[in-house]
């Protein structure tokens, strides 16, 4: 038993790794035979396509690790894109708008910690439920209609890039925020805890730590990213409206998978994460600039997702043998 | 009567797991009519024997005879086919299926067109239920049985299973006295039918009680099969143990000190009750009495895990509020929790993180780990227990019980607490490290730490003990000095009546 | 042995529970109709209550088939693309030729069987959760479809009139897609509550490891439940072609969504081990019933949606409150010696 169980430790380092090496691997081949890859406006389109995933995969990596999961992610963002459609509407000023969307956001993460910390009903249960109650509540709030006209002081600083250089300007954000959850997760108490409450949540119990209130903060982190993601999509696309980000989380989960994380918690690291995001988002830009048509690219997010769990569980499977 | 030729024999099987080999050569048989009992300390292989006969585990060698033939029982599907019931500690019941299905299951009474005939099914649980006098409703769902009664429905499996070898891994270890005798009675009905009986039990009374026969291990390992009527408890228990026993227990004198732990009128609905005690520093307490008395429930409620209904705590004069065990760590109180695999440690992580969970706050620097001082932390305690691993970032399940036993010793000393609360210090640990942990202990007492000690073992009681505080059913019954305790003393307190020894 | 009075086999209290649950369906489903009948009589018409039972038998099926895999402590999201598949792959044989009814109802049912097949293949041997599982298939099902359909559509005027007919054609009054529906349901209503291999799916959910120990096969019942989830999926996507007559990759997309709001609002426990197809098959209509109800009353349809995710919250909070008033009624009621 020992000698099996620390060839799965290892792997699981190991995985993080490999994800990275194949990440490298992908990039370098669709430079070499996809003409378009490899340029810096591409690079830019990327970067902007890359956005929603990676600023919501960040808690949803933390969330998974301590062995909960949080569906209503693309939700959230579709409400905080169509109530920010709504108060634009209203003539409010996108100063008040844009923290309104972001609290809008923490309280949505909020009500989903609520039903699994207090009443501790099953995370995928509670927000599948919440998944539909807010993209309704998006369609409740704006209809099928679209708000465009945001300043373009805004919308072009989010499609813009820094300076000269090719660097788009929202990579700043995904970096800095990948490196506060990476520090969170990796070099703090909290972080610890996480892992603890994913490995056992009684044996963390007994060390100290509140599992019901660290899961409760890290669900309303996530509606806040996801809230900031919604406010970023709209800008992004000058539109705001109530299907934006639909089936996103499904994108976000493969994501955080593919990059190591155990669905039954306790493991990962969010360099592998970063890694997947890219990995998932390039692949798709990839096959995308080879006219492969959009949802024939869902084949290749499914096989990732699955091979990602499979992979190691069946190389384990047969060493042992 | 017994039978002239076994039942079942189990012949010179061995099982390991890993490098660790759980049982070696073992041999003995089971006879039709007659209760034979497995005794052992805990980690002697008597679950593994168990858990071979179930059909969960299958022997590395030697083999399993029924009647005179071998049997390859590869999955619980072929033990059961076998005619071998196995009644776990734990019932492992469906909680949602009525308790007649329960009973039924794979075998249900089939009418027209293959359809399970309900009212068959429900007549025969009742049947059954009657035949063992007991009065449980077939139409209830499992949900909410208690321990007692769900075991009643495993032997209500086993005999509708026709089964002819019955094993029953301590069975009475939740059970109340009224509940055992009950039990007793129905298995000594099912011995008389001519069923084997296997009986795993800590306890000597219910051992003499109910059986003929006895096998002793000890490390794996068969000592001794005897006849009970040549056999004292005396004897057994030397067998089992192996060794004396003084050498073992090295508690050294120390001049108690300043009240470290006072505890007034501790009760939870339906655990324990008015719980009062007082732990000095420089003292080792125990808390003695059967498994199910509610020593573990009142310990973790101290540490605030468990909640409470009312009572209050003191640590070194500072009251603590329920449910909080951060606050019960700041104050200095650290639990050494008996269930080390689901509440001692995170199996799946890392020696050093688990050493040090309790005091990543601590051990920050501005908010921040960086790693360092962590991995300094842990190896000083690993070393200082003497502590066997590979790497500190080996994970924590790698290990063998002793040392993982060692790591959450490493792990709540490192808080350097003022109360230390062990469950069960050494169980399924090796001889040689429970030596450690009693050394170790006594060590800390001396050093004005206060210790209470839940424990299952009398010999560790008795020799590690100032004082020995005894429960039953949720209650202290009892205070007994070193000079006053002793295992009849602390027996006759735990189980309310004179023991049949 | 004396011989004792036995007990009658009456109700169990189990079922008492259960059938409150589903009653408590029937009450909401019939102030719903009777709220929105007082408010406009039209919604009791021969069309109207047509129109729900065809849309709900489809839900219906896709249901039942949901709450087999739920029952054994499993998840099926990919039940929509399986449906899309099968309705995409029977729509372009019967474009081509004028396959019998019958012939084009086995082909959806058999690409679900594959589709099914593979989750559970995938579940059982990967030994991976069927929430990812089920997540990545629900992708690459979807993405076959797109793959194949390359952005064509089938249109009705494609489809034999047979077909066609057979998506409106009525049996003494009951549409064929309804009495279809009913015959799923009770066949599989039958055989998880009448039968071994039902009850061992009830077992397996409610303890994985008493289950294992009860010498069950885990494996093999795991594989079946996802295989008829998808049969049954893919004869949804039959119905679907049948009703609708357009069919375009896109078809059944985010139908999981509601299924699974089906069947938890029909008191199926997502932990497993609880919960009847006569429950989710009532939650389908429920829910197919607020649908028609909205337009009628003329609100918003968008509050569609966010009334689904609301009865999702309701329902398993509503479980979990009487799951642990039950629990504190039956440890109440312990058993006596009978002496």
């Amino acid at each position: 038993m020992s000698a099996t169980e620390s060839a799965v430790v290892s792997r699981f380092a190991n995985w993080n790794a490999a994800i990275i090496a194949i990440t490298v691997i992908v990039l370098i081949v669709a430079a070499a035979s996809v003409d378009s890859f490899g340029t810096s406006q591409n690079f830019g389109f990327l970067v902007l396509d890359l956005l929603p995933i990676a600023l919501v995969a960040l808690p949803m990596t933390l969330v998974i690790v301590t062995g909960e999961i949080d569906l209503s992610v693309a939700s959230t963002l579709g409400l905080s894109s169509a109530v920010m459609g709504y108060l634009w509407n209203a003539n409010q000023p996108i100063e008040t708008i844009i923290p309104l969307c972001l609290l809008l956001g923490a309280v949505l993460g909020a009500v989903n910690g609520f039903f699994v910390t207090v009443l501790g009903l099953p995370s995928l249960a509670v927000t599948i439920g919440t998944l539909a109650l807010y993209r309704g509540l998006a369609f409740v709030v704006l209809g099928d209609s679209a708000v465009a006209d945001f300043p373009t002081v805004y919308t072009d600083w989010v499609t813009g890039s820094i300076g000269g250089t090719p660097i788009p300007n929202v990579l700043i954000i995904i970096v800095v925020l990948a490196i506060v959850f990476g520090v969170i997760l990796h070099a703090t108490p909290i972080g610890r805890a996480v892992f603890a409450v994913g490995a056992s949540e009684q044996a963390a119990r007994f060390a100290g730590v509140r599992p019901g209130r660290v899961k409760f903060w890290l669900y309303v982190a996530s509606g806040l990213i996801s809230g900031l993601a919604g406010v970023l999509w709209t800008l992004r696309y000058s539109s705001a409206r109530a299907d934006n980000g639909a089936g996103l989380e499904l994108a976000v989960v493969a994501a955080v998978l593919l990059g190591g994380v155990s669905i039954f918690g306790g493991k990962g690291a969010l360099p592998g994460v970063i890694a997947g995001v890219v990995l998932l988002g390039s692949l798709q830009n990839a096959l995308r600039l080879s006219d492969v048509s959009n949802e024939a690219l869902n084949v290749v997010t499914g096989v990732l997702l699955i091979a990602s769990v499979l992979g190691p569980n069946l190389v384990n499977r047969l060493r042992r043998t | 009567m017994a039978d002239a030729l076994p039942l079942l024999r189990v012949r010179e099987v061995s099982k390991s797991f890993g490098a660790v080999a759980a049982v070696r050569d073992v041999s003995f048989d089971l006879y039709g009519g007659e209760a034979h009992a497995l005794v052992g300390e805990n980690g002697a292989g008597k679950s593994t024997i168990v858990k071979m006969l179930a059909g969960v585990h299958r022997p590395d060698t030697g083999s399993i005879e029924l009647d005179g033939t071998g049997q390859d029982l590869g999955t619980p599907a072929d033990a059961k086919a076998a005619g071998i019931a196995v009644i776990y500690q734990e019932p492992t019941l469906f909680p949602d299926l009525s308790v007649a299905e329960n009973i039924a299951m794979g075998r249900q009474p089939l009418g027209r067109f293959k359809t399970i005939d309900r009212a068959a099914m429900v007549r025969q649980a009742a049947q059954l239920f009657a035949r063992l006098g007991v009065s449980i409703d077939p139409n209830r769902p499992a949900r909410g049985l208690s321990i007692a009664d769900q075991q009643l429905v495993e032997i209500a499996k086993a005999l509708s299973a026709d089964a002819r070898v019955v094993v029953m891994d301590e069975p009475t270890a939740a059970l109340t006295g009224v509940e055992v005798e009950r039990l007793f009675a129905v298995a000594r009905s099912l011995r008389d039918d001519g069923a084997a009986l296997m009986f795993i039990s800590h306890r000597f009374e219910e051992i003499t009680a109910l059986c003929e026969r006895v096998t002793i291990m000890r490390d794996g390992r068969h000592v001794s099969t005897d006849l009970l009527t040549d056999i004292t408890v005396d004897e057994m228990v030397r067998k089992m143990v192996g060794r004396d026993l003084g050498a073992l227990f090295p508690k050294q004198d120390v001049a108690a000190g300043a009240v470290a732990l006072k505890v007034r009128g501790l009760s939870r609905d339906p655990v324990f009750k008015d719980v009062s005690f007082d732990v000095r520093a420089g003292e080792i307490v125990a808390l003695a009495g059967l498994v199910g008395s509610g020593r573990s429930e009142v310990v973790q409620s101290i540490f605030g895990v468990d909640p409470r209904d009312t009572g209050t705590v003191e640590v070194v004069g500072k009251t603590l509020k329920p449910g909080s065990p951060k606050q019960a760590m700041a104050a200095g109180v650290a639990l050494v929790p008996e269930d080390r695999r689901q509440q001692g440690l995170l199996m799946e992580l890392s020696i050093e993180r688990n050493v040090t969970l309790p005091r990543s706050r601590s051990l920050s620097q501005l908010g921040f780990l960086t790693g360092n001082r962590e991995r300094r932390e842990a190896k000083e305690w690993t070393q200082k227990l003497k502590t066997k691993y590979g790497r500190l970032s080996d994970n924590v399940g790698t290990l063998s019980g002793g040392n993982q036993q060692k790591v959450v010793l490493a792990k709540w000393l490192a808080t350097n607490p003022k109360v230390l609360i062990v469950d069960e210090p050494t169980r399924g640990i090796d001889v040689g490290t429970k030596a450690e942990v009693h050394r170790l202990m006594s060590s800390l007492a001396a050093d004005g730490v206060a210790v209470l000690m839940v424990s299952s073992e009398l010999p560790e009681v008795l020799g590690m003990a100032d004082r020995v505080l005894v429960m039953r059913e949720g209650r202290l019954v009892a205070e007994l000095d070193r000079s006053e305790a002793t295992e009849e003393s602390v027996m006759f307190a735990a189980t309310g009546q004179e023991a049949t020894l | 042995m004396t011989a004792v009075e036995l007990p009658a086999p009456h109700r169990s209290s189990l079922d008492v529970v259960l059938r409150a649950r589903e009653l408590g369906i029937v009450l909401a489903l019939g102030i719903l109709v009777l709220v929105t009948t007082i408010s406009n009589p039209r919604f009791l018409s021969g069309q109207s209550i047509r129109d729900i039972l065809l849309n709900t038998a489809i839900l219906a099926v896709l249901a039942v088939g949901q709450a087999v895999v739920v029952i054994t402590r499993n998840i099926d999201l990919s039940v929509g693309s399986v449906l899309g598949l099968s309705a995409f792959t029977v729509g372009t044989l019967l474009q081509n030729d004028n396959l019998p009814v019958v012939l084009a109802l086995l082909v959806g049912a058999g690409v679900g069987v594959v589709c099914g097949a593979v989750n559970g293949v995938i579940v059982r041997y990967g030994n991976v959760p069927a929430l990812v599982v089920t997540l990545g298939t629900l992708y690459v099902y979807r993405g076959i479809t797109y793959f194949w359909a390359g952005g064509q559509q089938i249109n009705a005027d494609e489809l034999p009139a047979g077909f066609l007919d057979f998506g409106n054609a009525t049996l003494l009054g009951v549409p064929y897609l309804v009495v279809i529906a009913l015959l799923v349901l009770v066949i599989t209503g039958v055989v998880l509550r009448n039968y071994r291999v039902g009850r061992e799916l009830y077992a397996m959910g409610s303890s994985p490891q008493a289950a294992r120990l009860a010498g069950i096969a885990v494996g093999r019942r795991t594989i079946g439940a996802f295989t008829v989830s998808g049969a049954l999926a893919g004869l949804a996507g039959v119905l679907f072609a049948a009703r609708f007559g357009t069919i375009d990759a896109a078809a059944g997309t985010g139908y999981e969504l509601n299924v699974v709001a089906a069947v938890v609002v029909g008191g199926v426990a997502v932990f497993g081990g609880s919960g009847t197809v006569w429950g989710a098959a009532l939650g389908a209509l429920l829910l197919t019933t607020i649908g028609s109800a909205l337009a009628v009353l003329e609100i918003n349809q968008f509050w569609q949606q966010a009334i689904v995710g609301g009865l999702i919250l309701l329902a398993i909070g509503a479980d979990r409150l009487v799951a642990v008033r039950v629990a504190a009624s039956l440890k109440k009621r312990g058993s006596h010696v009978s002496n």
